[in-house]
């Protein structure tokens, strides 16, 4: 599949929710949040097996797998808080270990994050690579280059009459937000204020079931 | 027992004399007793004599319940109470009835637990939570009675399961136990009477006159598709205004909303017709029900909700709208009409569409014979007994060696092993090996020998989802002002944006908006509404109704009773194709659009087409065909692709088919919605917590969730495996299948049409079309998109 030019880099988004960048051979995923059934059941909430994490892990070793990255950035927001990082069971913590084995490794710091982890790796509030910025909230007015997450965008377009819904990546000429990574993450419709404010109007978005496809913002709901 | 006095003087001064089933009953001495007898036999007064004569005689343990009746309607058993409270007063008999629902206040069921009634009107669920009181062993101590009415429709649900079960655990508690089930006419009362238990005696009523029952010869010709009947809504108008009162049944909520509307349409001199069926409010519901009864209402169009013996007063017609799916139940709705003794039932069948007209000339030649159907009932699920173990460690604490004898005296679990009722049990202690980790799902601990609640006030939570009876995920649907409507099905609500029109309640509203459960909706009037999807499966044709219908498309001298031009469309069908018989599969396949079609007559029910229609699109899928999609209805599937099926012989194999479940069983979405079930009967997932409601969304996130889970991790769990069972059996209903291919045995006609054939026409615009996910999916997925995109005018590849 072709890459995308976003400001001056060639992309490739990818159908899992990932975002490849073949010139700096570097992978990025955002909002894995790591823990989330963990964090919920500790909160009183509905039991979900903890079985998420493994899932989001096995995805993400499969993106690593294919391309091999040299750079990895974790867009924020990869443990569900930071207690679920304390708790994460050993299995999951030695599997993240030895993805990131090797390679550069950058976690971004996000809302449900905010702090340093012990896994090791480089803890930044936001990373400039080359030409590119990535943070995990988009922040009105910034210089064209942004890429982040927060958000999980979904979008879903009329096709002949059937309705097809799915996560997506987000652009405009300044910036491009990810969908979530992880499992069992909801998502907000890209035409909700919340997102849609921060573009310019001839955004664009790629369903994650069909990344190959530019659609304008005004096609989809 | 004979009937003391008292009684005789007062079944004289009403001008009564008691029907030779009633004192059939009184006389009766075994241990248990089914009466068999038509709507309006006086069934229940029969079932109550015995308990009011031995009151009267003063056989009564104080502190104890003397005799339990359960209903199968909460609504039911309030009826019951003011019906029997007449004689009780006027014969100044010393007992105190009461009901005892979900509808019942809170200080009244307080009350009832340290004193209880003579006569307790229940339901299973409510039973169920009574006996996992403390108090349980004291209140039905000294039970001498348990009647089981409407016993007919309870013995084929969960419900019925549940309800064997605490009849047991009554029965283990008292000494002098006798049972006594009342029903409606059934195909088999020697299964009922199993049901019932070991030595029932079964007592028939005089069956009354046969039903005056025919097709309604409607102006209009049925269309050849659709399922509305709305083409013969002025011929139905008609009919309600010859009548007293007249019950239209229709098969589905949805179809009732638009009859109604169809029926409002022709209704110029503004007769009051009501609607009801099982997702309008509850006041809505008890407004027509209390106008019904007060004889206030001209027609009634009603759904399955109405189907069980609330007495609705005078009615003198029942008409069916659609074909009616099953004999038995055709009976017993004709029953409807002439609630009174010896009085013949007059129905008019309305058929929907031109097979229908088929069916229901079948269904009437099956009553006209009483060749009624019934499909068996199997083995008791295991998601029942895992909340009969949990309930019965909240009365107390139980030696798991007496529950097990217990529980295989209930018939349904006759058969029941071991190992299996370990497996329960070992659930109920640990929640299975995925799930070990979790405090919530350890609910029992052994010791002493006995099975103990692990934690207490576990009790209040298991008390709490009591029942086998699933709240749909539905929403509530209401104006702004707070008017309650009806409630929708959670996934349609999710379609609607602000502004989209639907049907509820007979009435156009437009979509307002979702505010925090409730749909908020104005009125409007729009033309062309959506129609609202509701909760409840579709009835699935029986296998003697799909053979007698079988028999009748190949016997051209039957065809004499159809319409005519019912019976040209069907000589159509054998000069553009031919007909189906038993014995063959009928593949018919036939372009239409840019799309491919082939059609399976396999006469297997509409569930089963389901199925096959999963496993069958699946291994297109493999050869290449690029599959879209498939719908089914009672007689046929239809599936679409992208390139024309050439072998239809090669896709079925028998042996292939039954490999191809087990692969397909995983992931598909019947297994995911069956799962919901048993994880929420037994107790995996709360539906009900103290103090919040979990949200269906919530509920339907998590079950999904963990069924995944369980699946990816822990295979063999026990929630699986009953899913697995159910799944087979109701909405996959592989015996149907089984059936079909022993049948069929491989012998296939292939018959390429040029076009739509009359017997396919159905299908083309039948509902409940299943899209098939694959790589034709994806092609397709690309394509439109770009055409969406070109449309648009803008280059695929921005």
């Amino acid at each position: 599949m072709a890459p995308f030019r976003f400001h001056t880099a060639d992309l490739d988004a990818l159908e899992s929710g990932a975002l490849y960048w073949a010139a700096e051979r570097l992978l990025c995923v955002s909002d894995l949040h790591l823990g989330k059934s963990e964090r919920i059941a500790r909160r009183g909430g509905a039991l979900l097996p903890p079985y998420d994490t493994r899932e989001t892990l096995d995805r993400l070793s499969a993106e690593i797998a294919r391309h091999d990255p040299a750079t990895v950035i974790c867009l924020g927001d990869s443990f569900d808080d930071l207690d679920a990082l304390d708790r994460l069971a050993e299995a999951a913590r030695r599997h993240l270990l030895t993805l990131m084995a090797g390679r550069r490794w950058i976690w971004i710091e996000g809302n449900h994050d905010p702090g340093p982890t012990d896994l090791g790796g480089e803890h930044l509030f936001e990373a400039s690579i080359n030409s590119l910025t990535f943070r995990h909230v988009a922040e009105p007015g910034t210089p064209p280059g942004e890429v982040s997450g927060h958000y999980h965008p979904k979008a879903s377009l009329t096709l002949r009459g059937r309705r097809v819904s799915s996560a997506c990546f987000l652009s405009d000429a300044t910036r491009l937000i990810l969908p979530a990574f992880g499992a069992y993450t909801g998502g907000l419709k890209v035409s909700d204020p919340a997102v849609s404010n921060l573009m310019m109007p001839e955004a664009c978005v790629r369903l994650t079931r069909a990344p190959q496809h530019a659609i304008p913002l005004r096609l989809v709901a | 027992m004979t009937l003391p006095d008292i009684f005789t003087e007062w079944f004289a001064q009403q001008g009564w004399s008691p029907h030779p089933h009633q004192l059939a009953l009184l006389t009766a001495t075994g241990p248990s007793t089914l009466l068999i007898a038509p709507t309006g036999g006086g069934k229940t007064l029969a079932g109550f004599l015995p308990s009011l004569v031995d009151l009267y005689d003063g056989n009564r343990t104080p502190g104890s319940v003397h005799t339990i009746y359960v209903s199968p309607l909460k609504a039911l058993a309030a009826d019951i109470r003011r019906n029997l409270d007449r004689p009780v007063r006027e014969m100044g008999l010393d007992l105190r009835i009461e009901d005892r629902t979900g509808d019942t206040k809170q200080s009244t069921r307080q009350r009832q637990r340290v004193d209880p009634p003579d006569m307790l009107l229940t339901t299973p669920e409510s039973l169920a939570l009574m006996l996992s009181y403390p108090e349980a062993p004291k209140i039905f101590g000294g039970v001498r009675r348990i009647v089981l009415d409407e016993i007919h429709a309870l013995a084929e649900s969960k419900r019925g399961d549940q309800l064997s079960l605490c009849v047991e655990r009554v029965a283990a508690f008292s000494t002098d136990l006798r049972r006594t089930g009342l029903s409606a006419t059934v195909e088999d009362p020697s299964a009922l009477a199993r049901f019932l238990g070991e030595g029932t005696h079964v007592v028939e009523a005089d069956p009354g006159p046969p039903a005056d029952i025919a097709m309604l010869k409607a102006e209009l010709p049925a269309p050849w598709f659709g399922q509305g009947g709305r083409h013969a809504a002025r011929d139905v108008m008609d009919q309600v205004r010859r009548h007293k009162t007249t019950i239209i049944f229709i098969n589905t909520r949805a179809q009732s909303e638009l009859f109604f509307q169809a029926l409002w349409a022709e209704n110029e001199e503004n007769l009051p017709i009501g609607l009801h069926h099982g997702s309008l409010s509850r006041e809505a519901r008890q407004k027509v029900e209390g106008a019904m009864a007060a004889g206030h209402l001209r027609a009634v169009v009603a759904t399955g909700s109405l189907d069980l013996g609330i007495d609705w007063g005078d009615v003198d017609l029942v008409i069916q709208v659609g074909a009616p799916k099953n004999v038995k139940r055709l009976v017993q709705r004709i029953g409807r009409a002439n609630h009174r003794y010896n009085a013949p039932s007059k129905a008019l069948l309305v058929p929907a569409n031109q097979f229908e007209i088929i069916e229901c000339q079948v269904a009437l030649d099956a009553v006209v014979e009483a060749d009624l159907d019934g499909d068996p009932r199997p083995d008791g699920p295991l998601d029942v007994l895992c909340q009969h173990i949990l309930l019965t460690a909240c009365a107390a604490p139980f030696d798991a060696d007496a529950l097990y004898h217990e529980v295989k005296r209930a018939q349904p679990y006759a058969r029941l092993s071991r190992a299996g009722f370990e497996r329960c049990l070992d659930y109920c202690a640990t929640g299975g090996y995925a799930l070990r980790a979790y405090d919530r799902y350890q609910r029992l601990v052994e010791r002493d020998g006995l099975w103990h609640l692990r934690d207490p006030r576990a009790a209040r939570d298991l008390r709490m989802n009591v029942g086998t009876i699933l709240d749909y995920n539905n929403l509530k649907v209401a104006y702004r002002r707070g008017k309650m409507l009806g409630e929708i099905e959670e996934g349609f609500a999710s379609t609607l944006v602000p502004g989209d029109t639907f049907l509820i309640g007979g009435q156009v509203v437009k979509y307002e908006g979702l505010r925090e459960m409730t749909v908020q909706v104005s009125a409007t009037s729009g033309k062309e509404p959506r129609i609202a999807t509701f909760g409840g499966t579709k009835l699935a044709m029986t296998t003697k109704l799909a053979h007698r219908v079988l028999d009748f498309l190949n016997n051209r001298e039957e065809w004499t009773k159809l319409p005519t031009h019912t019976a040209e469309w069907l000589d159509l069908q054998t000069r553009i194709s031919r007909m189906p018989v038993a014995e063959r599969l009928l593949v018919e396949t036939f372009p239409r659009g840019p799309q491919n079609y082939a059609v399976f007559y396999a006469f297997a029910g509409r569930n089963a087409h389901q199925t096959l229609g999963i496993i069958l699109t699946r291994r297109m899928e493999e050869a290449g065909y690029g599959p879209l999609g498939f719908v089914a209805n009672d007689y046929a599937l239809m599936i679409w692709s992208l390139d024309p099926l050439d072998t239809p012989e090669k896709l079925i194999d028998g042996q292939d088919l039954r490999a191809a479940l087990d692969t397909w069983f995983a992931e598909n979405m019947v297994m995911k919605r069956t799962f919901r079930i048993p994880a929420r009967v037994a107790g995996l997932i709360s539906q009900n917590q103290p103090g919040q409601r979990k949200s269906g969304k919530q509920a339907t996130f998590s079950t999904d969730i963990l069924y995944d889970t369980l699946r990816r991790y822990d295979p063999d769990h026990l929630m699986l495996e009953i899913t697995r069972d159910e799944a087979m059996r109701g909405l996959v209903d592989f015996d149907r299948i089984e059936e079909f291919l022993g049948r069929v045995r491989g012998r296939v006609d292939h018959v390429e049409a040029p076009h739509v054939t009359p017997l396919s026409a159905p299908l083309i615009l039948e509902v409940g079309r299943v899209p098939v996910k694959g790589e034709a999916e994806r092609r397709l997925l690309d394509e439109d998109i770009a055409a969406v995109l070109t449309e648009a005018g803008i280059g695929t590849n921005g």
